[in-house]
């Protein structure tokens, strides 16, 4: 069952089959999933997981919410159906060690990392009490203290960004690994591909996470991507891919343990492909006429990885109100930011000048 | 406690909508993501989604009305869970006109940081220092070795950098002592190995990325602006990128238009970076180990055409230089020559030869580019009453058209002429020997301007 990534290109002659090619996640991909270990999870572990990612789905709906009312501005995306992704991934790597980069879609990346959700919902209303200040915005936030490097708002440049983080790593010996997270519209950016050259050329500590939600914008996989199964992008660099359903936060946690297995032992950067979707637009000003409300229904009724937990819980004896119990308490929480944002005051004029240089000249 | 449906803001400049359908009505019961309407914006047709649970109590606005601002209320809903009063408030709305108003735009002061920066000066070469002559390219090379020897954090990628000894032969012997872990040899990837050294710079390493040549720069600009020139802002200065981009930078000998590039202007008007472009080999040492200390991200224009010139440079342990401060290189009276890069030979050239027809010439190396050290502009200004600047680059937007604009606004009452800038021509630059000479700034040119604005 526990499969290593393979070497795809010298050793396998015909890397796994090609996947229909139809959108959502489940149906489709399934077949091309190889299989990783599903984790063993315990129980409060597996609460952990449910609570994680109910706090990802809640704060998002609440920064939803704010945008309409006008509180949060400009570009606002959000993660909402992603949240095993992050969730999974997250719960595996050691904080202060490891480093996390991701790109504008971040805000679950940063509460996956144990930042506090005020801070980072007073940043997406642009207050002084914002991680960055206020400064940095929806998709510029960062926290070194975390390993969380942002939080960056160019498609692909964290791939590039994250391999420098592993290279830093690397040279200084401190037994880290980077997280570079990227959706499938990154994966076709050229700086990616030199990224990979270099990761695999100086065997460097990364694991490349493409959050495949299928869409690029508008563009679903298909239509961008002359090889579409994206976790087998690696092969000519000699990069085992592995392909995961990112709808399954023990999928995710147990791909991603041997993802790490590999990594630490100095063999170089591996790619993993989520299988994964968003409910909602690209944006926040995005309508999402490019698929029917049916099919995000469908992954919404079949695949959603917070129901799914939360049957596996009740199957194993948690009590229907011990669950809305948790969900109050998220919400809780969710309302404390989305207040602590609301509240908090602009920025003094005077942070207009600072931080443009650290020194002065 | 009625949870208030508000008219959402659907795009970044939405200010009002057309309530184009209703998809529940009164006494619906909702759930978190039902579609409660569709509301159409300048731009598409959008669905509003519940995120409350609840029923819906009273619609306010009737389908088809047009122009609903946003944030009005269009219809209430009872909640499920009162008491968590997850609804929004009322006391949350900020008409989002207010908003914008509420923050007026900062005054336009004169010089916009108000504080007058204490600057420091050029270290004092004491009587009876030794001098020693180098060439450019060995004051590069040893400012690198230095700052390696210091900090096992700085090291240097690039292409050619390491085996091959460096394509402009820069980073010759810093292999053999350092070895390959901190002298790299890349792939040819501009894009991705800036991307890499800006991560790397993120991540606490300080590293000096070799460019063959600025003009391959252009594939990895974006890195050099939205990564390392931002992040310190963006991050409320949390996140560093002290990394140092260096690379010969202008037009070389008869490589055509795509290798001959003056970039001085492009980087530095990016707020966000430190721009140094120094001339001479003292200068270039001194400078490049201020580069490699500096907390912030730099961008080192060197020029090829100077790499093998030898120049005299004071024998001091571990010669650093202020950045953000300019160099006056021959004291005058009757006329200022502001330049920088290899256009500082050509306006000492034209000094020497504007003596012999009694004209006493000023001429200031500015050395970094940005931030820009206008009161030594300014101040020899005022002593001369005329300016002239000569740049290697072109004319348009460029930093000599920044310096005029720094003597009108600010030096205006001590003009005595207009600036006038020496430049390239405003062309691509052509292969033809004859057509390359004619295109590139000359002494001769900048004699002409002196005059011109000695009105001799």
């Amino acid at each position: 069952m526990a499969k290593t990534p393979q070497k795809a290109p010298s050793k396998s002659k015909a890397p796994a089959k090609a996947a229909p090619k139809k959108v959502p996640a489940k149906s489709s991909s399934r077949a091309a999933v190889l299989k990783t270990p599903l984790y063993k999870a315990s129980k409060s572990e597996l609460m952990e997981f449910y609570e994680q990612m109910l706090l990802i789905r809640r704060f998002e709906e609440k920064a939803g919410q704010l945008y309409g009312l006008g509180l949060i501005g400009g570009f606002c995306h959000l993660y909402i159906g992603q949240e095993a992704v992050v969730t999974g991934l997250q719960s595996a790597i050691e904080p202060g060690k490891d480093s996390v980069i991701t790109g504008y879609r971040d805000h679950g990346h940063m509460l996956a990392c144990g930042i506090d959700p005020n801070i980072v919902m007073a940043e997406l209303t642009g207050r002084a009490s914002g991680i960055s200040k206020g400064k940095g915005g929806s998709m510029h936030m960062f926290s070194v203290e975390h390993g969380f490097y942002g939080g960056h708002g160019i498609v692909g440049a964290q791939v590039s960004l994250g391999t420098g983080l592993a290279f830093g790593h690397k040279y200084k010996e401190d037994g880290g690994v980077c997280l570079a997270y990227f959706g499938d519209g990154a994966s076709n950016q050229g700086q990616v591909y030199e990224s990979f050259n270099m990761a695999e050329l100086w065997k460097l500590p990364v694991i490349f996470v493409i959050e495949n939600n299928q869409y690029a914008m508008g563009t679903s996989v298909n239509r961008s991507s002359s090889e579409d199964q994206l976790y087998r992008r690696g092969e000519s660099f000699r990069i085992p891919g592995m392909q995961v359903d990112g709808m399954d936060v023990l999928a995710v946690r147990g791909a991603v343990e041997e993802a790490l297995k590999y990594v630490r032992a100095g063999k170089g950067p591996v790619l993993m492909e989520l299988k994964t979707y968003r409910y909602r637009g690209h944006s926040m000003s995005d309508p999402a006429k490019y698929r029917s409300r049916d099919e995000v229904q469908d992954v919404r009724e079949k695949s959603d990885p917070i129901e799914r937990l939360k049957a596996m819980l009740m199957k194993q004896g948690v009590k229907e109100e011990d669950l809305k119990a948790l969900d109050k308490k998220v919400r809780k929480t969710v309302m404390e930011a989305a207040d602590f944002a609301e509240e908090s005051p602009e920025p003094e004029m005077s942070e207009l000048y600072t931080d443009v240089l650290v020194e002065q000249y | 406690m009625a949870i208030e449906l508000k008219m959402p803001a659907l795009s970044p400049t939405m200010e009002e909508g057309t309530l184009a359908k209703w998809l529940v009505k009164e006494g619906d019961e909702v759930r978190s993501g039902d579609i409660l309407a569709e509301i159409e914006t300048d731009k598409a047709t959008m669905e509003f989604e519940a995120v409350d649970e609840g029923v819906i109590s009273k619609i306010l606005i009737a389908e088809g009305t047009d122009n609903v601002a946003v944030g009005a209320v269009i219809a209430e809903m009872t909640g499920e869970d009162e008491e968590e009063g997850s609804a929004p408030e009322a006391k949350s709305e900020p008409a989002p006109e207010e908003k914008a108003e509420a923050a007026p735009p900062p005054e336009i002061a004169e010089e916009a940081p108000a504080a007058p920066i204490s600057r420091a000066d050029d270290p004092a070469v004491p009587e009876g220092t030794a001098m020693t002559t180098i060439t450019v390219r060995e004051a590069l090379r040893d400012a690198m070795a230095e700052e390696m020897r210091k900090d096992d954090r700085v090291f240097v990628m690039g292409e050619e950098v390491a085996e091959y000894q460096g394509a402009y032969k820069v980073t010759q012997g810093l292999l053999d002592e350092f070895g390959g872990k901190r002298v790299i040899d890349t792939p040819i990837t501009e894009h991705g190995f800036a991307g890499i050294g800006a991560g790397a710079a993120m991540g606490g390493l300080k590293p000096v990325v070799e460019f063959m040549t600025f003009n391959f720069a252009m594939q990895a600009i974006d890195h050099i602006i939205n990564s390392a020139a931002k992040t310190n802002y963006m991050s409320g200065g949390q996140m560093r990128c002290p990394i140092v981009f260096r690379g010969p930078n202008g037009a070389a000998s008869r490589v055509g238009a795509q290798h001959s590039q003056n970039y001085g202007p492009w980087y530095a008007s990016v707020p966000g970076l430190i721009v140094i472009a120094p001339y001479d080999a003292a200068d270039a040492k001194g400078l490049l180990k201020a580069a490699i200390q500096c907390p912030d991200p730099v961008v080192f224009l060197e020029n090829e055409l100077i790499y093998g010139r030898s120049f005299e440079i004071p024998d001091i342990d571990d010669y650093t230089l202020p950045i953000g401060k300019a160099r006056i290189m021959r004291e005058g009276a009757d006329v200022t020559i502001v330049s920088y890069s290899i256009g500082v030979g050509l306006a000492l050239e034209a000094a020497d030869k504007l003596a012999e027809d009694g004209i006493d010439a000023e001429v200031i190396d500015l050395r970094t580019l940005r931030p820009l050290d206008k009161e030594t502009v300014l101040n020899s200004l005022k002593k001369t009453n005329r300016l002239v600047v000569a740049e290697e680059g072109w004319p348009t937007c460029s930093i000599a058209s920044e310096i005029v604009a720094v003597c009108m606004e600010q030096g205006f009452d001590d003009l005595d002429a207009p600036v006038v800038r020496v430049t390239n021509e405003d062309v691509p630059l052509p292969y033809a020997a004859n057509l390359e000479k004619a295109a590139l700034i000359d002494s001769d040119r900048i004699i002409a301007a002196a005059k011109k604005v000695c009105y001799r």
